[in-house]
């Protein structure tokens, strides 16, 4: 074999191998973190999670009733919030902003947010709203996932609305269409499953998120369904609970973290089998 | 030569048949047009007159400016910034390019069909009753009969008429622009440009637009730009041919592909460049 060629592919293997080798790598500590979320958490999945809410100091059953309920609500509220924001946001780029000079000064802000520490949007939500409405509340929890919901969803959907073609647009205004009706019946229509994508990722991002709800919602061991009052949620629950000396408590702080990993890799798989059906068109 | 003119009302009105197509009335009355991309300047005075229940076609090597010259007759370069045209364009003598003319209303009478198919994302019928509700509000009975006389007068209704509820997406190539003809004749515009409508169409597509467009002359004024000669040699009256954003030569479609007066086109309709 020609030597040179022979070298070409010795190298190639090489290559492959390390590609392949960083990739397992990646996914062992994915699997390790799964393994002992299973192991640990599965324990504790029974029907009591669900309907009991979250024991006293030393109770040695209990669940996470309020917790999962405070989560459900901040997150539909915060991303109900937050993800129509960050849609006309989006619309604004990608669309009437396309040529304009805001744009790039609204995308360079967008891209900070997005990256900001969510501990940081806790702290502004709790200046902005704990302090000056004098309490924590669910409100507040969900309005911090929403500032974290927003930009995530501005980016997504100015991606999604940029890969529509221009012929598209071009077509419908050629029918006398206004711009209003091209961006919201025909480009939306046609970014239609990547921007649900996208809202969804940020739902599956915003559920986890611990250090925004620290000081905005706080955590209440009662059930509660008020939003005005402080909140108890999953991740500040697992947060305080794994911490503690009780076993009942890092059990459910284990079956929580678990929860939550299943409601998330839900919520991806959604999103992969919608983003798969936008491809087939 | 009084009397004549004194009968040319009588004569305005085109027929459909092969009445001499130098008595037919301009539709489009272009005027010193002249269109810049940024500074660039992409048409140099442009004076041409499409005649109603013609089909013109525009001929060029690319970048002549002919598919420039189709945007400005609807306008559609309004949708970019740093795009202008300045001169006249007369549709039924008034001027498109004056300020304060509502484009979309101006669209709706100069309809336009695009180099790819372009179906909206919805079902075959939805993209025809789509633009026409823009303009009308139809009992469904009605618009169920303007669905089938668009789809009807693009000579797609067989291939469709029993899976009007299917995506639009889901039609073949030819099929899909046949739609987009439907959706355009559907609002019943005065004028439908043709920006290349076939270059992505394979030979039999290619032979049923070129069928339609024929039969579209008898109730639009037609313009169409394409890259293939012979395309306009078979579906054209009057061709123009252009070439660096200048009108070459404007006449009929069988003196311009027979004897044309100048030699560039000559040039150009024989291979030697382009």
């Amino acid at each position: 074999m020609n030597p040179l060629y022979a070298a070409r592919r010795r190298r190639d293997v090489l290559v492959r191998a390390l590609c392949v080798a960083a990739a397992a790598l990646g996914l062992l500590w994915l699997g390790l973190i799964l393994w002992s979320l299973f192991a640990n958490g599965l324990a504790g999945l029974g029907l009591d999670v669900f309907t009991k809410t979250t024991p006293p100091p030393g109770a040695t059953d209990g669940g996470l009733a309020n917790a999962i309920v405070g989560s459900l609500a901040m997150t539909i509220l915060g991303v109900s919030i937050g993800a129509p924001l960050g849609m006309l946001a989006g619309a604004y780029l990608a669309e009437y902003g396309r040529y304009e000079k805001l744009s790039d000064v609204v995308r360079f802000i967008n891209d900070i947010l997005l990256s900001a520490p969510s501990i940081i949007v806790g702290l502004f939500i709790y200046i902005a709203v704990v302090q000056t409405t004098g309490g924590f509340s669910g409100y507040a929890g969900a309005l911090a996932l929403a500032v974290i919901v927003i930009p995530v969803v501005v980016r997504t959907t100015e991606d999604m609305l940029l890969l529509v073609p221009n012929q598209l647009r071009e077509a419908a205004s050629a029918l006398g269409l206004p711009r209003s009706l091209v961006i919201r019946r025909i480009a939306f229509r046609a970014a239609r499953a990547g921007v649900i994508t996208g809202v969804l990722l940020a739902t599956a991002r915003v559920a986890g998120e611990t250090a925004p709800l620290l000081f905005t919602a706080l955590s209440n061991q009662f059930w509660s369904l008020d939003m005005g009052a402080a909140m108890a949620n999953l991740p500040v629950t697992i947060n305080n609970f794994v911490q503690s000396p009780y076993e009942t408590w890092r059990q459910l702080a284990w079956t929580g973290a678990l929860l939550i990993t299943l409601a998330v890799l839900a919520l991806n798989i959604v999103a992969r089998v919608l983003g798969a059906e936008r491809k087939l068109k | 030569m009084t009397d004549v003119l004194m009968q040319a009302p009588a004569m305005e009105r085109p027929q459909a048949s092969a009445a001499a197509p130098l008595a037919a009335s301009a539709k489009i009355d272009v005027r010193n047009l002249d269109f810049f991309y940024g500074d660039a300047r992409a048409l140099k005075s442009i004076d041409l007159a499409l005649e109603a229940n013609r089909v013109t076609a525009f001929i060029g090597p690319s970048g002549c400016g002919k598919s420039t010259l189709l945007r400005v007759l609807n306008r559609m370069y309004d949708l970019y910034p740093g795009q202008r045209a300045t001169g006249e364009v007369l549709l039924d003598g008034e001027n498109i390019l004056a300020p304060g003319v509502d484009v979309n209303l101006l669209r709706a009478r100069v309809g336009m069909v695009f180099q790819k198919p372009t179906p909206f994302p919805m079902t075959i019928y939805e993209n025809i009753a789509f633009g026409v509700r823009l303009y009308e509000k139809l009992p469904k009975a009605q618009m169920d009969a303007r669905v089938e006389e668009a789809l009807k007068g693009a000579a797609l209704w067989g291939e469709v008429k029993d899976k009007l509820g299917a995506s639009g997406l889901s039609l073949s190539g030819g099929q899909q622009q046949r739609l987009c003809i439907a959706r355009t004749i559907a609002i019943r515009p005065e004028v439908i440009l043709f920006d290349e409508p076939c270059s992505a169409l394979d030979p039999i597509s290619t032979a049923k637009i070129e069928e339609l467009i024929d039969g579209l002359k008898a109730r639009y004024t037609i313009a169409i730009v394409t890259h293939n000669m012979q395309q306009a040699a078979r579906v054209s009256d009057k061709t123009a041919f252009m070439y660096l954003g200048e009108l070459v030569e404007f006449d009929s479609t069988t003196k311009m592909f027979t004897s044309p007066a100048q030699q560039r086109t000559q040039d150009y309709i024989t291979g030697r460049f382009g």
